[in-house]
């Protein structure tokens, strides 16, 4: 009999081995308080010493969109869009969730390595809550950007509510990439090193501040490329909701709906199988 | 094959096997910092790009031992010997290079600390330490009373952490990870924390735990709060288990050890 029989005999089990998905994601789900907890708390940690505290997740973004909107506004001149600060503060808001839930979820684990190395809990919960507290992030952000787009003079509708299925696969999205992010860096720390030059260059290819189909408009290969960006499509989903442009087509729902829920999988699978390595180095 | 049979022979003996260490390696891969690691340093293809070498650092070498039900036992060493990377290779927060560790429940270290934030009330800390250890909402706001009160932080607790002193940060982590029923507890050397006063709180409350029909790993340098909770010791040197036997057989060869300049 050897020692692992032995001890399965007498109902001992080996230690930190990586449970069955099915059993991961139970585990997860049973540590959901403790997700929302450390989103809710780190969010109210990061302000605490502001003294206008909670009013800077508002103003910080803002600030971007106002430089942002300046800068490409008076540089675009003729071809920017309509309803340009409208167009502006979608763009730059929506980005930004995208943007910080793969900076932060980079960081999930490699920046946690005390509390890996210390408690026991599916690791999943460490870049789930960091998108979490992303989005919580957004949401008063929501309320500057439908200011935006009511002072820019287009009025509310029922299609707004679209925004809700919309912003929930968004968050599969990032959940995804976070995911895949979290591994990624563990395994090659360099990553981060990177990845602000990833955000950038992702920042300047959305369309977040100008109209892709007239500004790349000789190269007609290349507008077409924009129907698969997953990051377009949200934008332009969104834009075509709050400013009634109806200018996305209705792929892009399809397209990115299908975008989120692979990265969502992809991202699940290639975490929960390295979930033993976290909190080797 | 013998050496199976004896491990049974032993468990008839002791009772119910809680941990069974099975020839247990750790070892850390290390990026070599400032100079090139040269000679020795180990190396894999996609890490030396950058012309950095990576370092192994083979922390445990095969250790073995079975720890049964009720047993405290006191883990001694130099420092740096392997005697905390053992104890998170039991509770399988650091992972095994070779052999394995089996246990009934999973063993937990008593460490919460890591889970807190510092601009955060002592209050909300409790909440998101209680949730780290996996409570539920509703037992937290349960405990919230009892852990304040053997923290003795009833005047500070609205204040944000990081005003706190030393010894009061460390009786909140301590009154927080000890509010849980473990099965399996590892201390590494938390007793040494707080006031005198403090101490003997904590030791009492550490053999509370283990009254509780569980069992207790104890890192310490002190051969004094040894003595006083462990009935067995395992004596780490050098990645290696040295001896294991009963606490005062052991402490008194590792003193001689010490004593002796080696």
């Amino acid at each position: 009999m050897s020692v692992a029989d032995y001890a399965a005999a007498q109902g001992l089990h080996r230690v930190g081995a990586r449970p069955p998905l099915w059993n991961y994601l139970k585990q997860t789900w049973e540590r959901r308080d403790f997700t929302v907890a450390m989103a809710r708390f780190r969010i109210q940690a990061e302000q605490q010493r502001n003294r206008l505290g909670m009013l800077w997740l508002v103003l910080q973004p803002s600030l971007n969109a106002l430089v942002y909107g300046t800068i490409f506004g008076l540089l675009q001149a003729g071809s920017r869009p309509d309803g340009w600060a409208a167009y502006v503060v979608i763009g730059v808001f929506l980005f930004q969730y995208f943007s910080s839930s793969l900076n932060d979820g980079a960081r999930s684990i490699t920046g946690n390595r005390a509390l890996v190395q210390s408690l026991a809990f599916p690791r999943i919960t460490l870049p789930i809550s960091v998108v979490l507290e992303n989005l919580m992030a957004l949401l008063p952000m929501l309320a500057v950007m439908v200011t935006a787009v009511l002072v820019m003079g287009y009025p509310p509708s029922w299609e707004w509510l679209l925004m809700v299925p919309l912003l929930a696969l968004y968050t599969l999205f990032n959940t995804g990439i976070a995911l895949i992010a979290a591994r990624l860096t563990v395994h090659v720390r360099d990553l981060t090193q990177v990845l602000p030059f990833v955000n950038r260059m992702l920042f300047y290819t959305s369309g977040v501040l100008f109209a892709v189909d007239k500004i790349l408009a000789s190269y007609p290969w290349l507008v077409r490329l924009y129907d698969f960006h997953p990051l377009y499509q949200v934008l332009q989903i969104a834009r075509g909701l709050l400013m009634h442009r109806g200018e996305y087509s209705l792929h892009y729902w399809l397209y990115f709906a299908l975008w989120s829920v692979v990265t969502f999988v992809v991202g699940l699978l290639f975490f929960w199988v390295a979930e033993e390595r976290y909190g080797r180095e | 094959m013998a050496e199976s049979e004896q491990v049974t022979a032993v468990a008839a003996e002791h009772g119910r096997p809680v941990v069974i260490v099975d020839q247990l390696h750790v070892k850390y891969r290390i990026f070599a910092g400032g100079r090139r690691a040269r000679g020795r340093a180990s190396r894999s293809g996609l890490f030396t790009l950058g012309g950095r070498g990576v370092r192994t650092v083979h922390a445990l070498k095969g250790v073995s031992f079975t720890a049964y039900a009720n047993e405290s036992i006191g883990v001694i060493g130099h420092n740096g010997s392997g005697k905390s990377t053992l104890m998170r290779a039991i509770t399988g927060l650091t992972p095994p290079a070779a052999g394995a560790v089996y246990a009934t429940t999973r063993p937990n270290l008593l460490g919460v600390g890591a889970a807190l934030l510092p601009d955060l009330s002592g209050e909300n800390n409790i909440v998101l330490g209680g949730l780290a250890l996996g409570f539920s909402k509703g037992e937290v706001t349960g405990l919230r009373d009892e852990i304040v009160e053997f923290a003795e932080l009833q005047d500070a607790i609205e204040l944000p952490m990081r005003t706190y002193s030393s010894g009061m940060q460390a009786r909140l982590k301590f009154a927080i990870a000890t509010a849980k029923h473990h099965e399996i507890l590892i201390v590494d050397e938390a007793l040494s924390v707080g006031d005198r006063q403090f101490r003997e709180r904590s030791e009492a409350r550490i053999r509370e735990i283990r009254a509780d029909a569980g069992t207790i790993f104890l890192v310490s340098h002190s051969m004094k709060s040894i003595r006083d909770t462990c009935d067995r010791v395992l004596w780490i040197h050098r990645g290696k288990l040295r001896m294991d036997g009963p606490t005062e057989k052991v402490v008194q060869a590792y003193e001689k050890s010490r004593t002796a300049g080696r």
